[in-house]
């Protein structure tokens, strides 16, 4: 069966999308829940153990605390309060964590270090899996057994006062809540003061049990200005004296007879030098945990606080005020909290959280009873029974005392035990579902590049033996060969896998795709064989039938190949905006060795056929830089001849020299635009334009520039646009400036200053009105010439169109300090397809590789990195009143991904210009997209499956697998849209 | 074909090369302290020295460069001057690469710099030595099919080796080894150094075993 190519390469990208799809699901553990999915009740709590067993009581000790105050301040990071500067920062809290009658500890979050899951952690005492950051934006009401639900369902009173996550997480437990939204980053007093204005009147209440704050504030410093900002230390004594009212209060109001109060004062994750969060380096993941009540032992000096985890808190809570620990809670008890209990009920305490974990021990894992934890429980649990029974009958001797001691032992034992291997059932994955994805895409991918010879050539089209392989004898055996894999797995596995839940039909659908695709590839790869020692005789390199590679060649290949080999390390990965960076400058200087060799050699003499060709391989890509050099020596005086006599209004010379200066042009705009935003990790911290220009002082330049860069933007898309558009896209700009302006990031020359901040809801929304308009005029265009015949120019302006609304889209979401980037990538555009592409007679392959080089670049050049951390949520909120989860997933992806969404949006135009055009040009182009995302892509599951016990696959290799896979998507959208355009073009005659 | 003057450039390659050897180690002996990482610029220079010295020694004794047809003193200062003036716009082209590369602009300057000077020593004064201060020669030589003598080609080879010896040694600096080596410029002249040695190593051998299919134009 004879197809496409472009076809056939959108069939690939979506099917392996779809692989893709089912290995994630395999890839990204689900979180561990008990089984029953009820509440813990106080009824269900086990006995207290007792040898003999005559009057078993289920009585609980007395809760050791009646009030509690949680204080969560966002992004409060343990040497904020622990280290050396933690005296300046929180005098009073230092005071007390020094003197006072506390507990300090340094409470370890897992990653992701983001505030919801963060807060699920605090209030489950579950460890929310990595996918929770992906569903971060919406978050729906908490279903899970949480201490909150617990507290209200004991009738404790609650009242919140902070971040609106929560009360979109526990709806309707709060008594009294005001949620403040963390809506503009920049906005670091107001959060604060909205939360802080509750304070007194509520503190001299008595009305509520269970008091919870969380501040924003620091958090948001750290996101504009990081953790070294003069802004830091202000808010830190702002915090401090929070804490010190609070506590004051509490003091004043305790009284002789009753139970003491907590203050507890917490972080929910750390930042990073930077100030984002979102990894597991050590600064984003150690919070510091300070528990201030009576009921502790007062301290004689500062101590090195202790290490414990996150999840360790809600146990300890939740036991602390008497009620039944939360489900699925991981967590264990903090010892020292109850230190100053009676022997009897630490026992007890430390039985309850035993309890729960072995039971979620049990219903998580298949094989519990051969887990050391719960057998080290059950030993525990008899000995608690012995020291019961001697203990109920009066002993008191020095004998109880050491037995106590030794079960208290046991139990912390088991406990840690429990827990860490219920963290370990954390990181399983679900390998069939992994395996099963990974063959697929890799099947796909080999079928793809083996296709490689005929879908790049001439006719374009792929000649894919489907027929024969559905009629095969082999399909029919390979299926029935997968399918009793499929039955074997799946009733030997246990019900860990996701594909072993999928119906019958289909798997049985997954399994014939899997052996067609098997047999496709097998027959292309027999049919490649024999023609393989034909080409080898009379073409000298391994590159098949007569393909001679340039310099360029030679470098794209090489860069991509090494690429991809670069993302088995952490840190390529990491610092992945490095590599093609430093990739884009090398084919800036290949083409600037082109376009050289162009217009300083052909004109000299004419190209001498024959001779050495090895050299020139050799010498790909320094070559370059020497010819370069010389036509640093060459400017002056090598025109002299030729040149200086006709130098005026001569349009020729003028283009040579506009085409000899774009490379460099390039070279310094990329080399501009890494200075506005530092991403990655090692050296993310270092001052950027970005901050610079942010910061309130320098204002009137940024609103300068990003003038500068609207104008320009117009000037650069409006050329080729109807009128009605040209007005559309000019009104829309100045739409988007003086969005900005609402927003406050930017003056107008007669505003003074910005006092009142809007939500520029209104603005945002007339800049959306051209935009559809820009769009719908030119998707009518295109809609027409398809009707129309040899319309081709209304098809390329209704393109163009479209791609200018998109333009004018992406100008809304960036940021103002990153509206430069936008305008660089149009200039860049312009000035390459006008000088470099068509003049050179690069061909669609290279012409879209290129484009696919830029567009990873300037995905990184807008200040994204490789970490879930930097995706600027807030762009979701462009326009709107309040979250509305579609528009708000749209726009996020779509401002992420505008660098490369961009790029791809030229290649869509530049391949239909009519000057380039050549019949096959879209399909090869089309062909080249999918190869080159399908390459790092299926390389890099397969890495990631081969690395999944490595040190940092949670915190480096999991989200850049997130962001390949919506790369993925969105580029197998691009080839859709390709080779659609390529079917309009076929149909008409 | 040219057993003779393969026989002179195998040779003089191993001078140089030894020379390079010989600024590594002596001032070891002479200098207290002195490593490769620890002093590195010292290295640096020491390098680019030995380099420069012993390339114009051997290509003066060799006469390797067209025989001038005026022997004034006055044309003779002009290759000179016009000489200098070259190395010092290569330095300053290579410095202006390496900070489109990405090396900071200000902070270390010097280190770049002095990259740029040894890339220069390494390339540069090569081309010079062979093709003296032609422009019109250079670019015949770098460009396809360009090479008249087997010393063009050598020529071609080496500045190709240890251009390619610095671009890869870029790469190590993003991973987090922390190694002393990895401090910026080290990778990158260390890369550049070894690039030339095996240019150095290369070019000869090269062009041993494919003289056969070596062909040149007469000049």
């Amino acid at each position: 069966m004879k197809i496409r190519t472009s076809v056939f390469a959108s069939f690939i990208m979506m099917a392996q999308v779809l692989g893709i799809a089912l290995f994630l699901r395999g890839f990204f553990p689900v979180p561990v829940k008990s089984s029953v999915p009820t509440k813990s009740k106080l009824s269900d709590l086990p006995a207290e153990p007792l040898a003999g067993g005559q009057h078993n009581t289920s009585r609980l000790p007395e809760p050791l605390f009646k009030r509690v105050v949680i204080m969560l301040v966002d992004a409060l990071r343990e040497d904020f309060v622990f280290g050396p500067n933690g005296r300046a920062n929180m005098p009073y809290t230092r005071h007390l964590v020094e003197r006072g009658s506390t507990h300090s500890f340094v409470a370890k979050a897992r990653a992701p270090t983001v505030t919801m899951p963060r807060i699920k952690a605090l209030t489950t005492g579950s460890i929310p899996g990595f996918i929770d950051v992906v569903m971060n934006l919406n978050s729906p009401a908490l279903l899970e057994d949480n201490l909150l639900w617990q507290a209200k369902a004991a009738g404790k009173r609650l009242i919140f006062y902070g971040d609106d996550t929560w009360v979109r997480l526990f709806p309707k437990l709060f008594m009294e809540h005001d949620g403040t939204t963390s809506f503009f980053v920049s906005d670091y007093t107001e959060v604060d003061n909205n939360v802080t204005r509750h304070l007194d009147s509520t503190l001299k209440r008595d009305d509520w049990d269970l008091l919870i704050l969380h501040y924003l504030g620091l958090d948001h410093i750290g996101h504009v200005s990081g953790p070294r900002s003069p802004l830091v230390r202000p808010k830190l004594l702002e915090m401090d004296d929070v804490l010190k009212k609070i506590h004051g209060s509490l003091v004043s109001k305790e009284s002789e007879g009753s139970l003491p109060y907590l203050l507890v004062l917490c972080g929910d994750h750390g930042m990073s030098e930077t100030g984002s969060h979102g990894g597991s380096s050590e600064p984003e993941v150690n919070t510091p945990l300070v528990l201030v009540s009576p009921a502790f032992r007062r301290k004689a000096g500062m101590e090195k606080p202790g290490v414990v985890e996150q999840v360790d808190l809600p146990p300890t809570l939740a036991l602390g005020l008497g009620l039944p620990i939360s489900q699925n809670s991981v967590g264990r008890l903090i010892p020292a909290v109850v230190e100053e209990a009676p022997l009897r009920d630490r026992l007890r305490f430390l039985h309850l959280n035993g309890h729960q974990l072995s039971c979620l021990l049990r219903d998580s894992v298949a094989d519990h009873h051969r887990e050391v934890g719960v057998e080290q429980f059950r030993v525990a649990e008899k000995s608690h029974g012995g020291w019961m029974k001697l203990y109920l009958e009066g002993n008191t001797s020095e004998v109880l005392g050491n037995m106590g001691k030794k079960v208290l032992r046991q139990y912390l034992e088991a406990l840690a035990s429990m827990s860490s291997a219920l963290s370990k059932q954390l990181g399983k994955y679900d390998m069939y579902s992994m395996v099963a994805g990974m063959l697929i895409v890799l099947q796909l991918l080999l079928v793809l590049l083996l296709a490689m010879p005929e879908a790049l050539s001439g006719a374009a089209l792929v000649d894919v033996p489907v027929l024969q392989a559905l009629l095969s004898l082999p399909f029919y055996l390979l299926c029935l060969l997968l399918a009793s894999v499929h039955v074997l797995v799946c009733t030997s596995a246990g019900s860990a896998c996701y594909l072993c839940s999928l119906s019958w039909g289909l798997v049985f659908a997954a399994v014939a795709f899997a052996s067609a695709s098997l047999c496709v590839l097998v027959s292309m790869a027999t049919r490649r064989i024999p023609s393989g020692p034909k080409t080898s005789k009379n073409g000298g390199g391994g590159g098949g039938s007569g393909w001679a590679f340039s310099e360029l060649d030679v470098l794209l290949l090489a860069g991509t190949v090494g690429h991809t080999l670069s993302l088995a390390a952490s840190s390529f990965v990491e610092e992945e905006h490095q590599t093609w960076y430093f990739l884009l400058n090398t084919l800036c200087l290949a083409v600037f060795q082109d376009v050289c060799r162009k217009y300083f050699r052909e004109q000299r003499r004419p190209r001498g056929g024959g001779g050495g060709e090895g050299v020139g391989d050799e010498a790909d890509e320094e070559e370059e830089e020497e010819e370069e050099e010389e036509r640093f020596f060459l400017s002056p005086k090598g025109r002299r001849p030729s040149d200086l006599s006709q130098q005026g209004g001569d349009p020729r010379s003028r283009e040579r020299w506009l085409a000899l200066a774009t490379p460099p042009l390039t070279l310094v705009c990329c080399r501009l635009m890494r200075t506005l935003n530092q991403t990655g990790v090692q050296w993310a911290h270092l001052p950027d334009m970005g901050h610079w220009l942010n910061s309130s002082e320098h204002k009137a330049v940024l609103s300068l520039l990003a003038a500068l860069s609207l104008v320009l933007i117009y000037f650069l898309i409006q050329r080729r646009c109807s009128l009605v558009s040209k007005i559309a896209l000019a009104l829309g700009l100045l739409g988007v400036y003086s969005y900005r302006a609402a927003v406050g990031n930017v003056l107008f020359p007669w505003q003074r200053s910005s006092q009142h901040v809007s939500k520029g809801t209104l603005e945002a929304r007339f800049v959306y009105v051209f935009v559809l308009g820009i769009l719908f005029s030119g998707s009518k265009d295109l809609l027409r010439s398809q009707i129309a015949a040899a319309t081709g120019p209304l098809k390329r302006r209704g393109l163009w169109e479209i791609y200018s609304g998109l333009v004018l889209l992406v100008a809304l979401l960036f940021r103002a300090h990153n509206l430069p980037v936008l305008c660089c990538c149009l200039l860049i555009q312009t000035l390459m397809a006008r000088f470099i592409w068509k003049k050179l007679h690069y061909d669609a392959a290279q012409t879209t590789i290129m484009h696919c080089w830029f567009g990873q670049a300037f995905f990184y050049f807008q200040g994204n990195s490789n970490n879930i951390g930097s995706v600027d949520i807030s762009v979701g909120f462009v326009g709107l009143e309040s979250y509305v989860e579609a528009p708000a997933v749209l726009l996020t992806a779509l401002s992420t991904y505008a660098g490369p969404l961009l790029w791809a949006g030229h290649l869509v135009c530049y391949l239909n210009s009519e000057t380039h055009r050549t019949p096959v040009a879209l399909g090869h182009g089309c062909y080249c997209l999918a190869l080159l995302r399908s390459v790092p892509m299926v390389a890099y599951v397969v890495l990631v499956t081969a690395l999944r016990y490595h040190l940092f696959i949670w915190s480096v290799f999991s989200p850049k697998l997130l962001y390949e896979a919506a790369h993925t998507l969105l580029c197998s959208a691009l080839c859709l849209f390709l080779s659609a355009m390529e079917q309009a073009d076929a149909g008409k005659p | 074909m040219w057993d003779h003057e393969i026989k002179a450039m195998a040779s003089s390659h191993a001078i140089i090369a030894s020379s390079v050897f010989m600024a590594t180690v002596l001032p070891a002996v002479f200098i207290q302290g002195f490593s490769v990482y620890g002093t590195h610029l010292l290295w640096l220079y020491s390098v680019t020295g030995a380099v420069s010295v012993i390339n114009i020694a051997v290509f003066w004794l060799l006469g390797i460069s067209q025989p001038t047809k005026k022997n004034t003193i006055s044309y003779k200062l002009s290759r000179l001057v016009r000489s200098c003036l070259y190395l010092l716009l290569s330095c300053l082209f290579y410095h202006t690469v390496v900070v489109l590369y990405g090396a900071p602009l200000i902070e270390s300057a010097l280190e770049t710099f002095s990259l740029a000077v040894l890339l220069t020593s390494l390339t540069t004064l090569r081309c010079l030595c062979v093709l003296g201060p032609n422009v019109q020669a250079w670019i015949r030589v770098f460009s396809r099919h360009g090479a008249m003598s087997v010393w063009d080609t050598s020529l071609q080879i080496t500045v190709a080796c240890s251009l390619i010896g610095a671009w890869l040694g870029a790469f190590p600096i993003p991973l987090d080894w922390d190694r002393p080596w990895q401090v910026w410029p080290v990778s990158c002249s260390l890369g550049s150094v070894i690039g030339y040695l095996t240019g150095l190593v290369v070019a000869p051998a090269w062009i041993h075993f494919h003289r056969k299919q070596l062909t040149y134009k007469c000049k």
